[in-house]
């Protein structure tokens, strides 16, 4: 019993260690690489313009049902003026990051890890080292680099369009003023609500593309399987890990920070 | 192509490698001329592939020493290592095609990665290699749009287009059927002498390479057991070369005999 959680926790501190070594190393190697540019504008596509979409699906969803909830919930009080501070610092504070990170992971992120997981099983990647080529650099690096742009962007506007959810909740289908709506929520978010919010979506987009990335780079060292399945059995991990993170990282962030 | 020690390219010598309790390369050794198209021979799961990865940085040997144009590489720095992949190219069994990008694209990557060269030169060299390969008019298409052999020809290309002094082949013929393998072997043997590269093939085709090659290895559980001359290894009394070389007439005996009613006694027994 002790050996067996003896030996789970040095398997899970050189896990810890190999990760934290890929990500600082496709960092380094990022440095100096060739048409970096390119390749960073092309992970901002994949990242950021496909995952557009879902974004705004989620987001005005989230803010409909916040609106609808929240202004029942505060009737009863009768603060129905204070819907527009509920929604938006429970947005902007919490939710926007956090599900932003978390659709961007369902979609962005597991697309990652099959593909470098693929690349790894097809020899790709093998190739590029060949080649002299730093695959660290070339297939790693422009996706992380995109990442800590693309987070941030995605947050907001998922924010924004949460919070014109919340007004479509309560303004046009439960009757409240939008002028007393959108006046809340210009009282209630302040500077440090937005800094909160920037600064999570810049450790979610960074830990779940990097725990992807690792991942999916790592496919061939999976041990349930081979092949096909060790890129299905990375992927799955890739997602859950990265899921698991961002909500662990948000609440140490929320407890540090409030 | 004298094999002599100051025409040598690379040379290889005592190498092991060991993947948990199964050894795999047991001291291997082998000379390869410059200028010249070398071919290791060996069964599946001799240890081909994996020679050919040590040689190519992707694995470690455990031990043993490679030489390149008289510069060791087990002994070379980070800038060495990379002076050794700028002048050795490597062509993967599967070919390994970026499958995203475009046959242009595929040819242009290792030029935009590896070099200074501007926009327009690296365009300039790949449509150049694509030319010479006859897939220029395909440029534009992905690896999963073109044949088996352009795929092998794009490979070619990629592996090419550095202008290298070494080309590794690791099995360039596999799983394909004889009329393939003979193109494949043309081509690598025209385009070895048209561009000038040492060519270091791993195959367990015999025929072919005996034809195509200028020096033959045979790679026998982990270690060499020839090098030398098509001719050489045509004429040996080696039993294993002999045991390689016949395969064919021996089955064609073995046939005959099962055909006649014959007890066979299996190698197996």
């Amino acid at each position: 019993m002790v050996r067996s959680v003896g030996r789970q926790t040095l398997s899970i501190v050189q896990s810890l260690g190999d990760f934290t070594l890929f990500t600082a190393h496709s960092f380094r190697a990022a440095v100096g690489s060739r048409k970096l540019g390119r390749r960073v504008l092309r992970a901002v596509f994949e990242q950021g313009v496909r995952c557009l979409p879902v974004i705004l699906v989620v987001g005005v969803f989230t803010g409909l049902v916040l609106g609808l909830q929240g202004y029942y919930v505060l009737s009863r009080f009768g603060s129905q003026s204070l819907l527009g501070t509920l929604v938006s610092l429970s947005i902007v504070r919490e939710l926007g990051p956090v599900l932003a990170a978390l659709m961007l992971v369902g979609q962005a992120g597991s697309a990652l890890a099959a593909e470098l997981g693929i690349q790894r099983n097809s020899e790709q990647i093998a190739a590029l080292e060949t080649m002299g080529v730093s695959s660290h650099a070339y297939l790693v690096a422009p996706r992380l680099i995109a990442a800590l742009l693309v987070y941030p962007m995605q947050t907001a506007l998922f924010c924004c369009v949460g919070l014109y959810g919340g007004s479509l909740s309560g303004s046009m289908l439960l009757g409240l003023e939008p002028g007393v709506y959108w006046s809340a929520v210009e009282r209630a978010v302040e500077s440090r609500d937005m800094r909160e919010c920037m600064a999570k979506a810049l450790t979610f987009g960074l830990l779940t593309i990097a725990v992807c990335s690792y991942h999916g780079f790592n496919a061939h060292r999976c041990r349930s399987g081979t092949g096909a399945r060790a890129v299905s059995a990375s992927t799955t991990r890739a997602v859950v890990q990265s899921s698991i993170i961002v909500l662990a990282a948000d609440y140490i962030i929320t407890s540090f920070l409030i | 192509m004298t094999g002599d020690k100051q025409d040598l390219l690379l040379k290889i010598e005592g190498l092991h490698k060991r993947f948990g309790d199964n050894l795999v390369l047991k001291g291997a050794s082998l000379d390869v001329p410059r200028g010249a198209l070398v071919t290791v021979l060996g069964q599946s799961g001799a240890g081909k592939s994996v020679l050919l990865k040590c040689l190519a940085d992707v694995i470690q040997p455990d031990s043993g020493e490679i030489s390149f144009d008289g510069h060791s590489l087990g002994g070379a720095d980070a800038a060495g290592r990379a002076e050794f992949r700028r002048r050795c190219s490597y062509l993967f069994q599967s070919n390994a095609l970026f499958d995203s990008l475009t046959a242009l694209e595929n040819v242009a990557l290792p030029l935009e990665q590896t070099t200074d060269l501007k926009d327009e030169e690296v365009l300039d060299r790949s449509m150049e290699a694509l030319k010479q390969l006859e897939l220029d008019a395909h440029c534009d298409r992905y690896p999963s749009q073109l044949s088996g052999g352009m795929q092998k020809r794009l490979a070619l290309a990629r592996a090419i287009v550095t202008r290298p002094e070494l080309v590794l082949f690791d099995e360039p013929t596999a799983g394909l059927d004889p009329l393939r393998r003979n193109a494949v072997f043309t081509m690598i043997a025209k385009y070895q002498r048209q561009f000038g590269f040492t060519a270091l093939v791993v195959t367990h085709d015999v025929p072919e390479a005996l034809i195509a090659s200028d020096r033959v290895a045979l790679l026998d559980k982990g270690s060499m057991c020839f090098q030398g001359t098509p001719g050489e290894f045509a004429a040996s009394s080696d039993p294993v070369v002999q045991g390689f070389r016949d395969s064919e007439a021996a089955l064609g005996h073995t046939l005959a005999s099962i055909r006649r009613g014959e007890t066979i006694q299996s190698d197996d027994s």
